[in-house]
């Protein structure tokens, strides 16, 4: 069975295209592995039975002839994304025990696609973390090395996906939260154009900059994802409406002539030798598949992070107001209502939630707002900027997907919040922006762990970011895959 | 002007309204559930409302269209850019834990509506109309440990309209409130129903003595449900600010709530810490932008509005400026006048409406939407005595009988032959069989006595059982006195 992890799901398309093998094969495999996985810790909850039940339904859809376009691919889903029917947490106490009426968009999308679902996946709380170390029901550990943390907020996605326990899992990024976990993973993850697809009933972090987006193991599982996720929506007036064209159609392998900017923000003095040298490397790929090389310059680089973390808690603070213990969350009485407030939320979030609110509150907080948020929004317009006027040089920009490659979860636990915010440096520009951004493994650290590289794209172009990723997976030829996938 | 004789001097009353409009909208402003009035408990409610996770709110058009209506209605700027704004606050009726505003770009800016009052007419200024969801109910006397919720109102939208502080006596706060009233209920954006809430009132007042041009202290009276209220509120809460200025104190800024059945305002509890809102733009949605041909459609499309169809009725009707006030107070009685009125005099239908059928409908609290009289047969009962076919005196009969019957007056007039005589022979006989009963007084009218004429006109039109034209009855009389 252990082939049947490894394929990708183009490969799986295709032998279930020929009969070689049944949507019900393919799950069986994958849920066996969960259970060997269970260590990792990449799953909330895990639906085995519904799994089973849904890759009969495909196995017959597929016999009638009616064949979606993931017919048969059992997928899953970060636990942000409401599930009617099954538990949806955030990996938060205070959700702990809400099992969703509705189906969120954006998964709703993907099961009439066809694909199945093994179940929900770990993430920081609420979507806030970059490690999964804030999950309410434990840390994910990384399939490369179980000392090390998969990276977060989509830490779940990333590491089921790196390690065979799903063919692909959707994944949320508000701050780099699908490109940075994919890096210390070795998987591939895409946060699509701010507007791509629907947020409804995905728990919502900060909703001026949360994008769904899928993880996988190829640029072109991605594209073959995206395709069934992406596309308007009533439900969110925040996405828009403009047809999504055919990804796979773009992979056509030929980049030559394009031009790809190298920011000189993104090389700061100290950076990481590795990550340095991976995206050399990565430069080199591109150069040698014919592309144009152009060094660039995005000047506001530098604000993006205090920006992000200002807009961010801003918007946080307020979208958690909802999680009160009056309705479907957990409750801890009072004496009162303010008191069951306070004794609910205080109970229901974790520390680095309870800090995001207060940072948020803080900064919305008369006497401060136009100091903090109002100035943000006007630094974000320059970021934006910045990429706008980039990309009347260039059709896409290269960076590092993070500073570093995965690090221990000793090692952070040991580090101050704001140091650890530090991380999302190469990511959060893009997210101010609302432009599409893929990370893809195109090398390996001087310690065997793998570094991701970050194509960033022009709004709504995720066609041209999947072109060039494509041609950069190729040139990579990234194979390594973790020890305990490959049966070592 | 008014002004209020203190002990000291004499004080100027500074009066601005804040009116929250329930919009008359099938749906609720953010979300598909049903904003129809009453319902089971919680029946009426979305995910949305609800506050679930990953919920999102989107626009219901038709209430930016009744925003947009209403703004007109009041002179106002239309506002092609509007944004809405998270007002933050906690409270188990506000489920979102925040309530959809409008702080900063309000969909309709400035404004004015005129009012009449016995000092004149002028021209009270609007500030600004936005647009915002309303919170569901708490209920704390169901159980005496617990609350309950409805979240039936919860997401309703509302359109609240701010005055500008420029209203000078309860009369006039007064008059504003219905000329405001009668705008929305003419435009069909909110029924203005005070008494279910449907429209509410928060009462801004300060104090200074006359003369004075600067602005006092204001305290903020919430929630004052009826016109009446609202016009005696004002006055005991300006007293009240009176009495501690001339007793050397300072007003505090407070909110404070109005007591109807004690005739005072006091303090609201539990508002001593004073709310940071955290307003911020909303970033579920997108800002409302309105194109001119949007705006323009509108305005073709609105509704005669009441001052409009005042001047009208004045002017066209020849009404008296009061009675077109009373007419026009709301769109069912003017469509009801009007109906009515359709081929006949429009001062008698005037009458007919705001006498007999007022009195009717009053006794019986009833809406003249359910009266049973249609207006097509109060006009028809004019027509009757119009063309002589009954007495002034015989409909009021036939009123009655429509009332009780519900028939057309033509109908209860032939059955019931209550039709007019004009038929001189049958009336002069009638004239000489009442002169010969009554000799004495005929001789005596004869003498000079010329009051009594109208009593013996009376003994005519009664022995004709009332069917006798009295122009003619008259007329054949004094034929026969003088003859």
């Amino acid at each position: 069975m252990t082939d049947l992890i490894n394929l990708t799901i183009s490969e799986a398309l295709d032998k279930l295209n020929k009969g070689e093998i049944s949507s019900v094969d393919l799950t069986r495999a994958h849920i066996e592995e969960m259970a060997k996985g269970r260590v990792l810790n990449a799953y909330i909850t895990e639906t085995p039975e519904l799994a089973l039940e849904q890759a009969k339904q495909s196995d017959e859809r597929r016999r009638a002839g009616r064949v979606g376009l993931l017919e048969g691919i059992p997928v899953a889903n970060k636990d942000l994304y409401c599930t009617k029917g099954v538990r949806t947490t955030a990996a938060s106490k205070i959700l702990s025990n809400f099992v969703p009426p509705y189906e969120s968009t954006v998964s709703q999308k993907l099961k009439d696609a066809g694909s199945v679902m093994l179940g929900k996946l770990n993430t920081d709380q609420f979507a806030m973390g970059g490690s999964t170390l804030t999950s309410y029901f434990g840390a994910t550990k990384n399939p490369w090395n179980l000392d090390l943390v998969p990276g977060g907020s989509s830490g779940g996605s990333a590491a089921a996906v790196g390690a065979g326990l799903c063919m692909g899992a959707t994944g949320s990024d508000t701050g780099g939260s699908i490109r940075q976990p994919a890096s210390f993973c070795g998987v591939t993850g895409i946060k699509p154009t701010y507007g791509r697809c629907s947020r409804y009933g995905i728990v919502a972090f900060a909703s001026s900059l949360d994008q769904a987006g899928p993880m996988a193991r190829s640029v072109r599982d991605c594209a073959l994802m995206l395709q069934a996720m992406a596309g308007y929506d009533e439900k969110d007036s925040t996405v828009a409406n403009v047809p999504v064209p055919d990804y796979t159609q773009a992979l056509s392998g030929d980049i030559r002539g394009k031009k790809i900017g190298i920011p000189k923000e993104y090389r700061p003095d100290g950076l990481n030798p590795d990550v340095a040298a991976v995206w050399d490397k990565g430069i080199q790929f591109l150069r040698d598949a014919g592309a144009e090389i152009v060094d660039i310059s995005l000047p506001h680089t530098k604000y993006a992070l205090p920006v992000y973390y200002i807009v961010a808690c801003a918007e946080a603070s307020s979208n958690l107001s909802r999680y009160d213990g009056v309705r479907y969350t957990t409750r801890v009485e009072g004496k009162n209502l303010d008191e069951l407030y306070e004794n609910s939320r205080t109970d229901g979030f974790g520390d680095e939630v309870v800090r995001r609110i207060l940072l948020g509150t803080f900064v919305l907080s008369a006497g401060f707002y136009d100091a903090y948020y109002t100035r943000a929004q006007r630094v974000r317009r320059l970021i934006y900027n910045d990429f706008v006027e980039a990309f009347k040089q260039v059709d896409a920009i290269l960076t590092p997907a993070a500073p570093t490659p995965a690090l221990s979860a000793e090692a952070l636990k040991q580090m101050k919040p704001v140091d650890v915010y530090l991380g999302d440096v190469f990511t959060t520009p893009a997210s101010l922006a609302g432009i599409p951004g893929i990370s893809l493994p195109v090398g390996l650290s001087s310690n065997g762990l793998p570094i991701g590289l970050q194509l960033l794209g022009r709004h709504f172009d995720e066609s041209g970011i999947f072109q060039i990723a494509d041609v950069l997976e190729k040139q990579a030829n990234f194979d390594k895959l973790p020890r305990r996938v490959k049966g070592e | 002007m008014y002004t209020i004789h203190g002990q000291t001097t004499d004080w100027e009353l500074v009066i601005g309204l804040e009116v929250h409009c329930e919009i008359l909208s099938n749906a609720k402003v953010f979300s598909g559930a049903s904003a129809v009035f009453g319902g089971e408990q919680n029946t009426h409610v979305s995910f949305i409302d609800a506050g679930f996770p990953g919920m999102l709110p989107k626009v219901n058009e038709k209430c930016i269209e009744q925003c947009v209506k209403t703004g007109m209605g009041l002179n106002a700027q239309i506002n092609k850019y509007s944004r809405f704004d998270r007002k933050n606050y906690f409270y188990a009726d506000l489920p979102q834990g925040y309530q959809i505003s409008q702080l900063y770009h309000p969909v309709v800016g400035e404004g004015f509506i005129e009012v009449t009052t016995s000092e004149g007419t002028r021209k009270i200024g609007v500030e600004r109309l936005h647009l915002e969801q309303d919170a569901g109910k708490s209920i704390h006397d169901m159980s005496p440990t617990k609350t309950f919720i409805d979240l039936n109102r919860a997401g309703v939208g509302l359109m609240e309209i701010v005055s500008k502080p420029d209203m000078r006596s309860p009369e006039e706060a007064g008059e504003y409130l219905r000329q405001l009233r009668a705008i929305v209920r003419a435009l069909g954006t909110c029924d203005g129903n005070m008494d279910e809430g449907s429209m509410r009132c928060d009462v801004n007042v300060s104090v200074r003595p006359v003369g004075d041009t600067a602005l006092r202290t204001r305290a903020e009276v919430k929630n004052v449900n009826s016109v009446r209220f609202v016009m005696h509120a004002i006055e005991v809460e300006a007293k009240r600010q009176i009495e501690i200025y001339e007793n050397g104190g300072q007003v505090k800024q407070e909110t404070r709530l109005y007591d109807s059945d004690n005739g005072e305002t006091r303090p609201m509890r539990g508002k001593e810490n004073a709310n940071d809102y955290r307003y911020f733009p909303d970033p579920d949605l997108l800002p409302v932008v309105l194109t001119d041909e949007y705006i323009e459609n509108i305005r073709k499309n609105l509704p005669e509005l009441p001052e409009a169809k005042k001047a009208r009725y004045i002017g066209e009707l020849g009404l008296p400026a009061y009675d077109a006030g009373v007419l026009t107070a709301d769109m069912e009685t003017a469509n009801y006048f009007e109906t009515a009125a359709k081929g006949h005099d429009a001062k008698k239908v005037a009458n007919w409406v705001m006498g007999d059928l007022f009195a009717y409908l009053n006794k019986e609290c009833l809406p003249i939407s359910k009266s049973p009289i249609t207006a097509v047969n109060l006009g028809a009962l004019v027509g009757l005595i119009e063309d002589n076919t009954i007495s002034g005196k015989i409909a009021k009969d036939v009123f009655q009988l429509m009332i009780e019957t519900g028939k057309a007056p033509n109908t209860i007039v032939e059955e019931k032959g209550l039709k007019q005589t004009t038929d001189t022979g049958a009336i002069e006989k009638i004239v000489d069989e009442v002169m010969a009963a009554n000799p004495t007084q005929v001789a005596e009218i004869k003498a000079g006595k010329d009051k009594l004429k109208g009593w013996l006109v009376g003994q005519i039109m009664k022995a004709s059982q009332g069917k006798a034209n009295p122009a003619l009855a008259n007329q054949i009389l004094n034929k026969k006195l003088n003859g």
